[in-house]
């Protein structure tokens, strides 16, 4: 398989790329911030998703879906990173869909997700920055568990329908083994959501678990079991926020590059200087590269190869090469850039929130250097 | 089974049978590396003789030319097969060539049949080994300010003037080289032509480096005669010739940004010099930290280089690309470099010990430090993208 888009996924890319841009650009973003809206996202646009087949792209056509992979996916996360939608797709259409893959949970959830009716969030932090530790505790309870804790971070946990949670059934929080992953009704008794609007304007909530009850059909695969679910949800997911990383970075890079061709200082555009020319030009680079990474990563996934490794290479390439185009992005356009009227900063904003998302770059480096023997 | 997996398991059993064991060993020095040539001495190192002929002899050592040239006849993924197939068994490249990486690619698509017949073929087996005149004491970075003249002398031209960073032109058996025929206009005036290093006039002037060594040379012509068979392309067509073979050098010398396969020498390196804590990680947790975010990047620029290679066949590779890839090549490369010494700390210091290797480490991350500046430095390639592949306006 070489490491480009084939014609498909070209055509996918286009017509994700039109229906993005005119239905959910920066404009949306601005205009959901403006009104505070306190979903944090357009319920209509999900729908929307859904009607244009997008919500079940991960989804086997027997199962109702379109039966692609993590490369079409991205395709979408791409142009939804280019124009900073606000948009439950990376938690529900990719990284909820592949926890919930093969599994009993499946039959239940996938229908609404692809009718765009079902809104999935992810329940897996619990500091501050994103570890492989566990500790939310699930207890058997009669016919279930009962789970208690508290988790971060949770986007759209304040009106998902659905949450993913990964408890713990045995052992202790650093533990590998002992992690069972539930898929959890949002509605459940004892399940509190404090919604916080973050620097992106997206809303994040922290959750609390006191004691919520599930049954035993909750539980996503096996008993104690639950790292491959969440290993597939947390390669899914990191491989997803790489490819949205990616759309956010270059549409920075294209709107400042962009802005050189066009301002004029000292009677010229400022493009024709060769400081700019050159960071421009390394910025590039930078992105190309991280392009080739996320594209590696997808192509593995799909293929069934052991992506791990690939995957925090994307996850951490994207974070680097993404930080710097929106930094130079908002020097390049100068004062500009500083205002929240022009668009620049809202790129800066959004890639810091994807960048911690699902592990930041020092924490890919050191999943590499572990499995390197260092 | 697909042809293609009939290829590979044919081709892992013909490696299997004909790379010799000393030939699946990492290079260690510069005497490891075989450059063919008339100076070649065959009974020097038997296995890496028997390697050379045995690829040669399939075409192998330029698997995708056409086999009237001396190549393989292989197609794209075929050739990318054998590749991977000697990597899995860390095979060394047979033959190390400028005439395979450079002037290969600019006779397949600018040479006529004759000069093809006469010139690929033993290029393919390394009878002769080139070297590439173009810099000239004045015209560096300013490549098509060059001024070493060749003025017609009805079937031949008479050349003189003096290039400059030759690599190995002490040892190269013919040159490709930019002479200037005309003064009208400055990159319509120069042409591409090809020469022996034995010719009367020619003279060579070792440069040495800061590593101790000399890799490098001054190149001296003295009233040297050129027949115009010789000439590559049309007269004062030259420069189209060498902006394509600089892609192609661009792409060689990018790739050296990945390093070696199989054990990583940065991290082996680091563990025997500072250990490793009860955890398993890096006794040094900054060199660790920086050797992990270097490591991300240098296989993030592996997964670039596939992807280069694989647009490159299909023929939808951006003609600037291969500047990106130079600039980011060489800049991993030097990077990598000034990590391994860091790694290596007061060992990796010695110059001459036998235990160094005679200095192999240190001499071998200054002579990176060449990296950004040769084959068009790293400020070059990135005119070169700004303006051709970001499109931003000329000053």
């Amino acid at each position: 398989m070489p490491l480009f888009l084939n014609d498909e996924q070209t055509m996918l890319r286009d017509t994700a790329r039109d229906f993005v841009a005119e239905h959910a650009s920066v404009s949306h973003l601005r205009a959901l911030r403006d009104a505070d809206d306190p979903t944090g996202f357009s319920r209509d646009l999900w729908k929307q998703f859904a009607d244009m087949g997008l919500n079940g792209i991960l989804i086997p056509e027997a199962q109702g879906g379109l039966g692609l992979g993590h490369v079409e996916a991205g395709v979408v996360l791409e142009e939804i990173g280019r124009n900073l939608s606000p948009s439950p797709f990376l938690t529900t259409a990719v990284a909820a869909v592949a926890a919930l893959q093969g599994s009993a949970q499946a039959d239940r959830w996938f229908p609404g997700i692809i009718a765009g009716e079902t809104v999935a969030a992810l329940a897996i932090d619990e500091g501050a920055k994103h570890r492989d530790a566990i500790g939310l505790k699930a207890e058997r309870s009669g016919n279930g568990f009962r789970l208690t804790g508290d988790k971060r971070f949770v986007t759209h946990g304040h009106v998902a329908d659905l949450l993913i949670v990964a408890a713990r059934t045995a052992g202790s929080a650093d533990e590998a083994d002992g992690v069972t992953l539930f898929a959890v009704p949002r509605d459940a008794a004892g399940l509190t959501a404090t919604p916080e609007r973050l620097a992106d304007a997206s809303l994040a909530a922290r959750m609390t678990f006191d004691g919520v009850e599930v049954n035993a059909d909750a539980v996503i695969g096996e008993v104690d079991a639950g790292r491959d679910p969440l290993g597939r949800l947390l390669r899914a997911g990191r491989t997803g926020a790489a490819a949205e990383l990616l759309g956010v970075g270059g549409g920075a890079m294209d709107m400042t590059v962009g802005y050189l061709k066009e301002r004029k200082q000292f009677g010229v555009a400022i493009g024709t200087f060769q400081a700019l020319q050159h960071r421009a030009a390394h910025l590039y680079s930078e992105m190309e590269v991280a392009r080739a990474a996320v594209l590696k990563a997808q192509q593995l996934m799909d293929t069934g190869a052991d992506a791990d490794e690939a995957v925090s290479i994307a996850k951490a390439m994207t974070g680097m090469a993404t930080t710097l185009s929106v930094q130079e992005g908002v020097q390049m356009h100068g004062g500009i850039g500083m205002t929240d009227e022009y668009d620049i900063g809202f790129y800066m904003k959004r890639a810091r929130v994807l960048a911690e998302m699902f592990g930041d770059i020092g924490f890919h480096a050191d999943r590499l250097a572990k499995a390197a023997g260092y | 089974m697909t042809d293609l997996d009939t290829f590979r398991s044919d081709t892992r059993a013909w490696l299997e049978a004909n790379c010799p064991p000393e030939m699946r060993e990492p290079v260690r020095s510069d005497a490891d590396v075989c450059w063919g040539g008339r100076g070649y001495d065959p009974d020097a190192n038997p296995p890496q003789k028997a390697w050379l002929d045995a690829m040669a002899g399939r075409g192998w050592t330029v698997p995708d030319w056409p086999r009237d040239y001396g190549g393989g006849g292989l197609s794209a993924a075929e050739t990318k097969v054998l590749r991977e197939e000697m990597a899995a068994i860390r095979a060394r490249n047979p033959l190390n060539s400028f005439g395979i990486s450079m002037l290969g690619p600019a006779l397949l698509k600018y040479g006529t049949e004759e000069q093809k017949l006469e010139h690929l073929p033993k290029i393919a087996r390394g009878e002769i080994r080139w070297c590439q005149g173009y810099s000239e004491p004045n015209a560096g970075s300013d490549l098509a300010g060059l001024a070493a003249s060749a003025e017609d002398a009805g079937d031949h031209y008479i050349v003189n003037g003096q290039k400059v960073w030759t690599s190995y032109a002490d040892k190269a058996d013919w040159i490709f080289c930019l002479v200037r025929t005309s003064k009208a206009s400055k990159q319509g005036g120069i042409s591409f032509v090809l020469f022996d290093m034995a010719s009367p006039g020619v003279s060579t002037k070792p440069i040495l480096l800061i590593s101790g060594y000399s890799p490098f040379c001054e190149t001296f012509m003295d009233d040297v005669k050129v027949p115009k068979a010789n000439r590559i392309h049309d007269e004062n067509k030259g420069w189209d010739v060498a902006k394509y073979l600089l892609g192609h050098e661009r792409e060689m010398i990018s790739g050296m940004g990945l390093g070696g396969g199989g054990r990583n020498p940065l991290i082996e390196g680091a563990i025997a010099t500072v250990g490793l804590d009860h955890d398993g990680r890096l006794a040094d947790p900054v060199l660790r930290t920086q050797i992990a975010l270097f490591e991300v990047r240098a296989k993030a620029f592996a997964a670039m280089s596939e992807r280069f290679i694989d647009e490159l066949k299909a023929g939808r590779a951006h003609p600037a690309q291969p500047s990106m890839m130079k600039y980011v090549g060489t800049e991993l490369n030097k990077d990598r470099h000034e990590l391994m010494m860091a790694a290596g700390g007061s060992d990796a210091l010695e110059w001459e010990s036998e235990r160094s290797g005679t200095g192999a480490a240190p001499r071998a991350w200054l002579r990176t430090k060449a990296n950004s500046i040769e084959g068009g430095t790293s400020e070059i390639q990135l005119n070169i993208i700004a303006k051709r592949i970001l499109e931003l306006p000329g000053a």
